[in-house]
């Protein structure tokens, strides 16, 4: 299956593409992004912007990354055409990008691998991360394994108790996982503790955030090195049907695996939907639509969307899959949104769990809950849209994960 | 900037031979009026200048104790309009300075013009924006329609030195020296670092440096004091407040707390 991409096309990876006015030397991306950091801090991410635009571009920094990428992670990732799934649908075909078949299981190794890499160029031997599916944690704790540096993941304890299984799995890999209590116990809480952390330990702690949130450079930096995922899939339609999709769909937790399929087809005529978590219904109040639902604020180190109450206080959010979990979201997705350069919608946890069982049953792939939401917003277009139309969904990890909670809901 | 009450407080302070004794507080903590008595107090204990906090529901720079301190003041309703109101109050009887301290999203919310006219207005003499560096400072300072609100801003350990003249040469009022790398409330003050980068920071600018951060004991102040100008003073109020939620002496014993830490000022 690796032939569906040729080699350099890897390498592409940190190549220019033709529309990159985003985000300004400031780090805007029109009004949203920046730094809203304490001053501690700021010497901290000035010196990672200014590491990250000197060390990036280097050919062997590029060449290390792409061996990885390729040797390690196993990309290229398959686009598969989830033909049973298609056919039941009786509308356009549905393309999988599968990020599930990356190493750990999610498209979270392509962050984690560009920035521990860069953490040891930049000479630190300590990383932190903040994790909510557990995913990212994973992800970390692994780049950390593989350049033998010292790990510690924060994680709140109601996710610890959801995604038990990658806590073991991170703790096999030599990281300490520390657990936040304060708040919901979720995703905001983790990337509160990890923020205070890193406050104290910022000398020589990499701190490798887990999306496309957070302050300057981080929302450009995952973004470009997640944007492989759009690079890969643009290639390998353009190889399987000769042209590009119609739509791209994709959840948004942060979101980095939405950024990182969509910006590669930024210039392109290609639509792009990405599907936020609605809970237990948009009216119940009880979800994490924070682009749908919430308003422009100042979260975890830039301005973006968030879900607020009228005085400025964070919203708790709520969502069955972990990694949706959050109050806010990446900056430019928040940028796409108001030029509608994209579109966002939501799922709610009864939907992804039916599109969950759907692709289970019609393609033998159990996906991960966040994926499932984007699944389930496929399954809602494909109907709607001719035979001819082409939808690539991206199928950002595998459901193992998962089975704890699904067990409890389909007995 | 007009930071008339700022400014007068450290020069009367020169001419006494003291060093300000700062005050943090969460407002509103653990209740409304309680935290009303609890200030007064401390003003007539001679607090010099005192920094009300705005609770926020994310406080990323805050250790535990202000967590949580924060936390109960988000319970009883607390919002920026209440911490105005007591600003008010606390101007019938105190010519005290007063800064706000926040973090940028309560103010972003309930809108920078706004802000600035209901603090001059309420008798705030400045603003702290823990998570607005001078990097973002200018979509808030911008919207300001006049000059009589002190920004105060932050330099940290980690600020390098041009950074620091940079930072220094924009402020006004007072700079607040982050007395370590560490949220609020840390442990393991190391009085000889913060000399050190006392004395570095008073080397380049000639406004008034005050030091935050972990200090929490007059032995402290004592060995801090004569490097810098002004001593904050914040967890170790609220781990008092904390200890003590349903003492109705709360007010004195904190005021008690502010004398011995107020005699460690004066050289
Ligand atoms: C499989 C998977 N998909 C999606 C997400 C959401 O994150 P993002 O929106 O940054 O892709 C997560 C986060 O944990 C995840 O584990």
């Amino acid at each position: 299956m690796n032939s569906l991409i040729n080699k350099e096309s890897l390498t592409d990876g940190f190549a220019p593409l033709k529309t990159i006015a985003c985000p300004d030397s400031n780090g805007h991306f029109g009004i949203y992004g920046g730094r809203y950091v304490g001053e501690t801090l700021m010497p901290a991410i000035l010196e990672l912007e200014e590491a990250y635009n000197r060390i990036t571009p280097q050919e062997k920094f590029k060449k290390e990354l792409n061996d990885l990428l390729e040797l390690y992670t196993g990309r290229p990732t398959p686009l598969f055409h989830a033909k049973r799934l298609s056919e039941h649908l009786k509308g356009a075909s549905i393309y999988l990008k599968r990020e599930d078949l990356a190493h750990t299981g999610a498209h979270k190794i392509n962050n984690t691998l560009g920035q521990a890499l860069l953490a040891k160029w930049m000479g630190k031997k300590k990383v932190i991360a903040e994790t909510g599916a557990g995913q990212h944690g994973v992800a970390t704790a692994t780049a950390a394994a593989l350049f033998g540096m010292e790990c510690k993941i924060f994680m709140g304890t109601e996710d610890i108790k959801r995604q038990a299984p990658n806590v073991l799995r991170m703790e096999l890999l030599g990281a300490q996982v520390v657990p936040v209590e304060s708040g919901t116990g979720t995703l905001k809480d983790a990337m509160n503790e990890a923020m205070r952390y890193w406050v104290g330990a910022v000398v020589d702690t990499f701190y490798i955030i887990g999306s496309v949130a957070g302050p300057h450079p981080y929302p450009m930096m995952v973004r470009d090195f997640q944007k492989i995922i759009g690079i890969e899939a643009r290639k390998q339609i353009m190889d399987l049907a000769g042209r590009l999709p119609d739509l791209l769909i994709a959840c948004v937790g942060g979101g980095s695996n939405a950024m990182g399929l969509f910006f590669p087809f930024i210039d392109d005529p290609v639509e792009m939907t990405g599907v936020e978590a609605a809970g237990k219904g948009i009216s119940s109040g009880k979800h994490a639509a924070t682009l749908g639902e919430g308003s422009v604020g100042v979260l975890h180190g830039s301005k973006s969307y968030v879900l607020q109450d009228k005085n400025g206080q964070i919203i708790e959010a709520h969502s069955i899959s972990a990694g949706l979990d959050y109050p806010g979201v990446g900056p430019e997705h928040a940028l796409f949104k108001d030029i509608k350069r994209a579109n966002y919608v939501s799922i709610d946890d009864n939907q992804a769990l039916d599109a969950f069982k759907k692709l289970c049953m019609l393609e033998g792939i159990i996906p991960a809950l966040e994926s499932s939401h984007a699944i389930a917003y496929a399954m809602q277009q494909a109907p709607r849209m001719n035979k001819d139309s082409i939808i690539i969904v991206n199928l950002s990890g595998r459901g193992d994960k998962d089975l704890g909670i699904v067990s409890t809901i389909f007995k | 900037m007009k930071t008339k009450r700022i400014d007068k407080t450290f020069e009367e302070l020169k001419q006494k031979k003291e060093k300000a004794l700062v005050g943090f507080l969460s407002a509103g903590d653990p209740d409304l009026n309680t935290s009303l008595k609890i200030i007064e107090s401390m003003c007539a204990a001679g607090l010099d200048i005192i920094e009300l906090g705005i609770p926020f529901s994310d406080p990323t720079a805050d250790g535990p104790v202000i967590q949580r301190s924060s936390a109960r003041a988000l319970k009883k309703g607390i919002t920026i309009k209440t911490v105005l109101e007591m600003t008010r109050k606390i101007r019938t009887y105190s010519d005290i300075p007063i800064i706000l301290f926040s973090y940028y999203n309560p103010i972003h919310s309930y809108g920078a013009k706004a802000f600035y006219n209901d603090s001059v207005s309420s008798g705030a003499d400045g603003v702290l924006v823990v998570d607005l560096p001078p990097e973002e400072s200018d979509e808030m300072t911008s919207k300001w329609p006049g000059n009589e609100l002190a920004l105060i801003r932050l330099i940290a350990p980690t600020t390098p030195i041009e950074r620091m003249k940079k930072i220094a040469q924009e402020s006004s009022g007072f700079l607040y020296l982050v007395s370590k790398t560490g949220v609020t409330g840390s442990a393991g003050l190391d009085t000889q670092e913060v000399t050190v980068n006392s004395r570095l920071l008073g080397s380049i600018t000639n406004l008034p440096i005050c030091v935050g951060f972990g200090i929490s004991e007059p032995e402290d102040v004592r060995k801090i004091a004569p490097d810098v100008d002004g001593i904050v003073v914040g967890s170790a109020f609220e781990r008092i407040i904390e200890e003590n939620l349903n003492n109705p002496n709360l007010d004195q014993i904190l005021g008690e707390k502010v004398s011995k830490l107020k005699a460690a000022t004066k050289l």
